[in-house]
């Protein structure tokens, strides 16, 4: 296994589906209906099975947690976003939450040194028919601003060409809660989704192909400028 | 049967307006029937959704009078959180518009509270004086002007408009203490105020040919216009004697104001999308558009009837 080497994770064997469901529905559901309130696009192309991925621009931390309610409750199992270690493995209340509740899939993003292949935790779930939740833009960056996807997805839709990898455009959630904040103000979001696409044969060509298609996501909105 | 503390003629004007949507559902299924080839998915879902607006806005008048206010709390909340998210905010001003929405809870506290002094002050005068104090506070002085103009605007359109509409609710007569007038004014406010949205629609694909305002809303025609004023005024005619202390001249201006400040408030929202650009505030009421396409003339026909039966009649008001 991958995570062997993960600090914390001895003490953290996996997630708590019980507290995770109760978390889903009880708190995430509420804040994201009663307290933002989402406006969702073509729901339907999402993934109903896995395997699969699903990738998003990031804005803020409630992106995963918005994702992961469009999904019905019963596949909330097979749900897994992949999240950078080095910075949800930091505090030992932080990890357990990363771990337990929301299922995050480690990903070590100093790769210095390092033996292990990086995206090797993601093709375990990949083959155990998980659905992925990805967001190649590597940070929230600043938010509502998009940045071009990292690369990373690329080797991934390489490796497993028969994926669907479904591209989501959020917008909202970067003004509702963005990087280095901690208070909540309320604002409505969307969600628009894309068709999902396969492997093209060529990282560059997958690249431009997953970025237009972001891009022509983030047309739909006529989103006033934020900053 | 006794539903809540409601007085019997609101309670049958309730059942009213279920049977008018029962009519509305038969003439729609007549309209497929004569004319099958047209497309009436809008309309059926409009109508839809006027089900589901009035079965809400029903229960909770009938399950209390603190339940009524939480419910337009919430549709203000909904409104200004709708504003928020679609005009062009600054990253500084997220601190500024969380107190914006603080104020939805306090305003309507003071509603509550039948503190009329308050109530009226509030809003117009601290959240004024308060939210561009916070902006300084934060600092950023590029687009200052119009951050806090926009954030008031706001405010004063779908937090303190709107709770002129819930202050009916607590309205109590001088010298009459067991009499309830709030729940009919209410209901006689909404009904009229969306029955007149709907006579200006009707009379206007009927009878409408000459533009009353092109350059903000192309749909709007003098004779939906005239129509729905006339229309909504004997209405307003017919059920005030029944749902409120008004005689029939009272009534006649009551349906006036309503009519009038319907169409204006409607023309308000309108101008505000043409600027933004948009169509619909959002999907939130399928058919309708967002909320705010809901309330829109509400937000001026809510304080424009509350003051005028507030000037007609003597009212106990704490704090007035």
């Amino acid at each position: 296994m991958v995570r062997e080497h993960l600090p914390g994770h001895d003490v953290l064997p996996g997630i708590n589906p019980v507290l995770r469901w109760l978390f889903f529905t009880l708190v995430v559901k509420v804040v994201c209906l009663v307290v933002l309130g989402v406006n969702v696009r073509r729901r339907h192309q999402l993934p109903k099975k896995g395997p699969a991925f699903v990738v998003a621009n990031h804005n803020s931390h409630l992106d995963v947690l918005l994702l992961m309610t469009l999904f019905p409750r019963s596949i909330l199992p097979r749900l897994r976003p992949v999240a950078a270690a080095d910075y949800f493995f930091l505090y030992k209340p932080l990890a357990w939450f990363a771990h337990r509740i929301i299922g995050i899939l480690p990903l070590e993003r100093e790769i210095a040194g390092m033996r292990q292949d990086p995206l090797a935790g993601i093709g375990v779930a990949v083959e155990r028919g998980d659905i992925v939740i990805l967001f190649p833009e590597g940070q929230r960056g600043e938010p509502e601003v998009f940045e071009q996807f990292k690369t990373g997805i690329a080797h991934l839709a390489r490796r497993y060409p028969d994926v669907p990898i479904t591209p989501v455009f959020l917008h909202g959630l970067g003004k509702a809660l963005p990087r280095d904040e901690a208070l909540l103000v309320p604002f409505f979001c969307d969600v628009f989704v894309g068709e999902p696409m396969y492997w093209s044969g060529k990282k560059q060509t997958f690249m431009e192909m997953l970025n237009c298609r972001m891009q022509t996501l983030a047309e739909e909105g006529d989103f006033k400028p934020w900053s | 049967m006794s539903l809540g503390n409601l007085p019997q003629s609101v309670q049958y004007a309730i059942g009213g307006i279920f049977g008018l949507l029962v009519i509305t559902q038969i003439i729609v299924a007549i309209l497929r029937r004569l004319k099958p080839d047209a497309d009436y998915t809008e309309l059926s879902l409009r109508v839809r959704t006027w089900w589901v607006m009035a079965g809400v806005f029903a229960l909770a008048m009938v399950l209390s009078r603190t339940i009524s206010l939480l419910f337009l709390a919430f549709v203000s909340f909904l409104a200004v959180k709708e504003y928020f998210s679609l005009i062009p905010t600054r990253r500084a001003d997220r601190r500024a518009i969380f107190w914006a929405y603080l104020a939805i809870p306090i305003q309507f506290y003071w509603v509550y509270h039948g503190w009329y002094g308050m109530f009226i002050v509030f809003i117009p005068v601290y959240m004024f004086l308060f939210l561009p104090f916070r902006m300084i506070m934060i600092g950023e002085t590029e687009s200052f002007l119009r951050s806090t103009a926009q954030i008031h605007w706001g405010l004063m359109l779908m937090v303190f408009n709107l709770s002129h509409a819930a202050f009916l609710l607590v309205l109590k007569i001088k010298g009459n203490p067991i009499a309830i007038p709030g729940p009919g004014l209410l209901l006689y406010l909404v009904f009229l105020t969306q029955a007149n949205d709907i006579f200006q629609y009707i009379w206007g694909k009927l009878l409408g040919k000459r533009k009353i305002i092109p350059k903000i809303s192309p749909n709007k025609t003098w004779a939906g216009f005239i129509g729905g004023v006339v229309s909504t005024t004997a209405c307003a005619v017919l059920l005030g004697e029944w749902l409120t202390p008004f005689d029939r001249t009272q009534s006649l201006a009551a349906g006036l104001i309503i009519g009038l400040g319907g169409f204006v408030g409607d023309i308000n929202i309108s101008a505000l999308k043409r600027d933004l650009g948009i169509k619909d505030t959002s999907g939130l009421l399928p058919g309708h558009g967002g909320i705010l396409d809901r309330v829109d003339s509400l937000t001026f026909t809510a304080p424009l009837f509350f003051h005028y039966v507030y000037w007609l009649f003597l009212w106990e008001s704490h704090g007035a």
